[in-house]
Parts: structure tokens; sequence; C-alpha cells
């Protein structure tokens, strides 16, 4: 007993120490990716054709009357500065949150189709029934919430989701594509290059109307997720793991799918499908983070990140202006590819 | 001795049933063609059709019949060229699945074009569809080579995880070349889509005798793919060369996607459905399979351009979004039918 003693208390002591040196790291990366994108936001409301001084920003975000840089800053440049973060919060949290559920780094709404619903179902809105603002999102949200639930039901054996899922999910998203053609070749004006930016994902003039929905759902699916995030950790280990240790697994399963695809949709309704982000927040806030604790809060800065730089970029450092979605687009094609790489090679051993 | 006996008769009922497929998949493609040519977003007359055959263009109706002839010979053509293409890779493969836009091949014919157009100054047909072809060919290779890693080799949902995850991404370059050249977007943007509005005899002639090496290494190859569907090993045993007969057919089916995307843009899953409906009708034997899934294509493509045609009056749909929202369905109805253990 003595003898075996120190020793446990030697690991525990290790275990401690890793732990600590995890979490340190963790918040540390946390804090920096939030710093970031501040840094970020500034940059978009001071940088652009012309340049804004910080002090003549924060006069324009008081409300003080700065003659013109009132509608470049307070008109253009933040309202699409705020689109940009909510958006890439709301993408990275429901990709996140989607491909920890479903423990397949593929199982992003972007790539199985939910995105892809969510637009198709706001071009439906916007040209068919004609609605506006929150009646889109609410039309997007109820329509891809249907779509993924057949996902699931279609895909679902025992022993959970596998390349079936995704492969369904791919067909799902082209005959939405389809529809989404379809609709828009049906609208009154049909400005083909119009349709492709917003199909791309863009944020674009944005406006308050638009912002409004998509932040209001952030803040209540965000909530629900953050709550449910041990839930979602513990699950990582197993369904049956996760009911033993006192995780109410089907309602935790139900609240945290039910918020992504809100989350996918509201964000899309508002900013398009900007592409990829969904389905690379998450793998790069892990590894910046590595393997610990719960990636909800890095995955959504990173989202935020992404879409801030990718948007910045897209405008002003690459020539031609571009819609931020093509940029996360051309980001994320290569990594899509990677990962398909890397999951055939893990299989051999 | 009673297997020979019983068969005999059996063979000639397959062939008579198989020849009477054959008349009404020629009858189809009859009715096809002609709906391509009576229908459309103006309404036209019979005596119009007839004065425009003559190659008369005095009236709009008649103009609108000689710009409606030529679309039909390539809607004829392109669909044959991709079902028989997508009978071919699914025979050489041995995947439900297999098809050249499932596979990314026809995606990544038309990025070497966008870029060909975009930066090295693309001018003639010709170029278009060299370039495609080696596009076609450089990204199947690609495809087959990541589908392949791993255990149990290329199975069929690895490759089509593979394609389809290279479609993606390659689309996203598509898009990322085209949107910043208004010079080039607006021609590219419908091609990118996939149609075959448009075009002219001109341009079918340029892509005809790249279909007809196609078609000929394909149906060529027909014995070849019979013997491969027994495995790799029951095939060299019957004195078959595997990997020649693995590559010939490769290439025909290549020439065929790549040539197609050059002139109509990508188009999906004409590849994917055709083959499958065809081997309901005639069974597994590629020598008549082949031939048929060509035939169905045709008819499929035929029909989707109609429907594009009437269901989005005053303006038209590509082809490529109706056979999109047909095939896919069906694209998930066999990944749904599919069992294995690399689900």
């Amino acid at each position: 007993m003595s003898v075996i003693l120190p020793i446990e208390a030697n690991e525990v002591a290790a275990v401690a120490i890793v732990r600590r040196r995890q979490s340190l790291r963790r918040n540390l990366v946390t804090a920096l990716l939030a710093i970031l994108v501040i840094a970020a936001f500034a940059t978009t409301l001071m940088a652009g054709k012309s340049f804004v001084g910080p002090l003549d920003v924060w006069q324009v975000l008081l409300g003080t009357d700065m003659g013109g840089l009132n509608f470049t800053v307070g008109q253009l440049r933040l309202p699409r500065a705020i689109l940009s973060i909510v958006a890439g919060l709301s993408f990275g949290l429901g990709g996140v949150a989607s491909q920890t559920l479903l423990r397949n780094p593929l199982a992003s709404p972007d790539i199985i189709g939910i995105s892809n619903s969510a637009s198709a179902a706001a071009v439906v809105a916007i040209i068919v029934l004609g609605l506006e603002g929150s009646g889109v999102a609410l039309f997007a949200v109820v329509a891809s919430l249907a779509v993924a639930l057949f996902i699931f039901l279609l895909s679902f054996r025992r022993g959970g989701f596998g390349a079936r899922l995704i492969l369904t999910g791919i067909g799902v998203s082209a005959i939405c594509q389809s529809i989404i053609y379809y609709v828009l070749s049906r609208a009154p004006v049909w400005d083909a290059a119009e349709a492709t930016r917003w199909l791309a994902g863009s944020v674009n003039g944005a406006a308050w109307p638009q912002i409004l929905p998509a932040s209001i759902v952030l803040v209540v699916c965000g909530s629900v997720l953050f709550n449910r995030a041990n839930a979602l950790e513990t699950m990582r280990l197993g369904e049956d793991t996760a009911a033993s240790l006192g995780v109410r697994v089907n309602l935790s399963r139900i609240l945290i799918l039910l918020s992504a695809v809100a989350l996918i949709a509201f964000a899309t309704a508002a900013a398009g499908p900007i592409a990829f982000v969904a389905f690379l927040s998450g793998p790069i806030a892990t590894r910046l983070v590595g393997h610990s604790g719960s990636m909800l809060l890095p995955s959504a800065l990173t989202g935020a990140l992404l879409v801030l730089v990718c948007d910045f970029a897209g405008q002003y450092l690459l020539g031609a202006r571009f819609p931020v979605g093509v940029v996360t687009g051309a980001l994320g094609a290569p990594y899509l590819i990677y990962l398909i790489v890397v999951s055939n090679r893990a299989e051999k051993s | 001795m009673t297997t020979t006996t019983l068969r005999a008769p059996d063979l000639g009922r397959q062939t008579r049933l198989r020849l009477f497929w054959l008349c009404v998949v020629l009858g189809l493609v009859a009715i096809c063609c002609a709906l391509s040519i009576a229908i459309g977003a103006r309404n036209v007359g019979f005596g119009d059709i007839v004065a425009a055959f003559g190659g008369a263009t005095d009236t709009i109706e008649q103009a609108a019949i000689a710009k409606r002839i030529p679309r039909t010979v390539l809607a004829a053509l392109a669909g044959a060229a991709l079902g028989l293409a997508g009978a071919v890779m699914q025979g050489v493969t041995r995947n439900p699945l297999a098809e050249p836009g499932i596979l990314g091949v026809n995606m990544g014919a038309a990025l070497a074009v966008v870029i060909g157009l975009a930066w090295f100054g693309l001018a003639s047909a010709q170029a278009y569809i060299w370039t495609a072809i080696l596009g076609a060919g450089l990204t199947a290779v690609f495809v087959f080579a990541i589908g392949s890693l791993g255990r149990g080799g290329p199975t069929p949902l690895k490759l089509a995880l593979a394609g389809t995850a290279t479609t993606i991404a390659l689309a996203s370059f598509v898009t990322a070349v085209i949107l910043p050249r208004n010079d080039i977007a607006e021609g590219a943007r419908s091609w990118q889509i996939g149609g075959v509005g448009g075009t002219s005899f001109a341009t079918i002639w340029q892509v005809v005798p790249f279909l007809v090496v196609g078609f000929g290494l394909c149906l060529l190859s027909a014995r070849k793919l019979n013997s491969l569907a027994l495995g790799d090993d029951l095939a060299a045993g019957l004195g078959e060369n595997v990997v020649l007969a693995r590559w010939l057919a490769s290439l025909g089916a290549v020439i065929l996607a790549g040539a197609t995307t050059a002139v109509c843009g990508p188009i999906s899953f004409v590849g994917l459905l055709v083959p499958h409906i065809c081997r309901l009708i005639v069974g597994v034997d590629h020598r008549w399979l082949l031939p048929f899934s060509a035939l169905g294509g045709a008819i499929l493509l035929l029909s989707s351009d109609v429907i594009g045609r009437t269901v989005a009056r005053p303006g038209e749909l590509d082809v490529g979004i109706v056979t999109a929202f047909v095939g896919a369905p069906v694209f998930i109805w066999i990944v749904q039918r599919y069992r294995g253990r690399d689900l």
C-alpha cells in the first residue's frame, strides 16, 4: 500500500499538470482569438478604399455627426462588419456542434446539404412567396429542419451515421441547388451575376433588418449550445457512456441539432451560404487549442475571424472584388480534399 | 445437358426481348428529337418546321427552328456520350455510384477550360476540347488515387466521397476564376451549369471526331468489361489483360466526358441514372448495356432539355439543372440501397 500510493499520487499530479497546461493553452488561445476578432472588426471599420482614423470611427460609433464618414463607416462598413461577425459566429457554432455530435469532421451543415436547403428555402421565400426579413429566415429554418430530419432519417442505421450521411447530404444538396437555379430563373429581374454572388455567400450590402433576426437567434441558440456543452463533450465518449454518466442523451441531441440547424439557417438567410466556414472553423480551432474541453467558443471565434479576414481580403487584397464565400471556398476546398486523403489513409491501420 | 437445352430457347427469347426494347428506345429517341424541335419558348406550326428543314429562315418561327436543330443534335450526342461514359465507368470501377459528374471528371474538365480561358487565352473549339480532356483525365486519376487509399481499395462509397469532395472543391475554384472576369463571366456562367443552347453545327463538327474515338474505345471494350465484372483474377484467368482493358475503357470514358464538357459544361447525373435503368431492361451484359446506355442518355438529355425550355418560359433552364433534379434522388436511392461494411 505504501508502495502504491506514491505512484498514484505521482500520476494524479502528472495528469493534473497536463490538464492545467491544456486548459491554460485553451484559455490563452481563446483570448487571443477574441482579441484578433476585435482587431479584425476594427480594421474592417477603419480600412477600405479610404482610411478612417480610430478616433473618427469612435466618434461615428458614438453617433456624432461626422459628415460623409457617417455614411462610409456607419452605414457601409459597420453593418458589413457586424453581419460578418454574426454570420461567422453562427456558422462556427453550428458547424462544430454538428461535427462533434455526429463525430465526423465531414458532417458539417455545408457539406451535408443543410446550408443549401436553407438557401433554397430563402430563395423560394423571397421570390415565390414574397416574404421579407424575419419571415424569410423563419421559412428557411423550418425548411432546413425538415431537410435535416429527412437526411438523418434516411441515413441512420444501427451503429450511427457514416459515409451514407455525407453522400445522402450531397445528393440533397444537388437537388436544392437545382431548385435555387430554377426559382432564380423565374425571378422578374434575373440577374445572374448578383445571384452567383449571393449563392457564393456575401456580406455585401448588409442591412440591419437582415442582421437583427440572425443576431437574436445567435444569442438564443448560442446559449442553448453552451448550456449543453458538457453533454456534447460527454457524448463524444459514446452515447451509452454518456447516458451512464447522467447525460440525457436524446434531449441533448435534439436540442443541439435544433440549435445548430437554426443558427445555420438564419445566418444563411442573412449572408448566403458562405462556403466552408462551418466546415473549417471546428478543425482549425481544434488545431489551435488542442483536444481539451469544449470547442464551441474557440470555433465560433474562428468562424467570425475567418469571415472578417476573408471578406477584407476578398474586397481589397486580391485585385478583383470577390464575395467572401469565394475566398473561403478556395481556402476550404484543399482542406476538404486533404481530409478525405487523411481519413482514407487512417483506415489502413 | 439439361442446362443447354433449357438455355437455348431462353437466350433466343432474351435476344428478341432486347431487340424489342431496342426498337422502343430508338423510337423514344426519335420522339424526343421531334419534341425538342417542335417545343420551345416560342410555339411554331408544322409548316414552319418543314420550311426550316429546307433551310428557310424567313419568319421568326423558322429562325427559331433553325436554332433548335443543332441544339437537338448536340443534346442527343452529349447525352449519348455521358450515358456511355457512365456505364463504362461503372463497369471499370465495379462501382454503382461511378459517373463522370459524381467522380469529378466533368468538373475537372470545366476547371481546365475556365483556367485556359482566363489565363491562356484559349480561342478555338479544338483547344477547348483538348484542354477539357486533359483536365478530365487528370481529375479521374486524382480521384481514383484518393479513393483507393486505405483498406479495401476503391470501395464504392470511398470513391464517391472522393469524387464528390473533389467536385465541390473544383467548383469553388471555377467560381473563383470566373467571378471577377466580367468579359468571360456571362458566357461561362451558363456553361458552368451545363447547357446545350446556343450551339451551332460548326461547334458540333469540332467535337464529333473526339466523340467518335470515345464511342469506339468504349464500345470495343464491352467484352472486356464483361470479363472485368467477374473480378480481376478471373478476368486475368480468362486471358484478359486486366490493366490494359481498364486503361483503354477509362480513356474512352474520359474522352467522352471531357469532350462533352468542353461543349456543354459539366452535366451531372446522366451517366449515373441511365445505366441503372438500362441494366433493369437488358441485364448486365455490357455488349447490350453500353449501346442502350448511350441511347438512354440521349433520351434523358433531350427530354431534360425540352423540360428546361418549357418550365421556365419565357426563359430557359439549363439542362444541367434538370438532370440534377431528376438524377440526385436516384443517387440518394442507390446510396441508401448500398450495404457494406464501409458505410
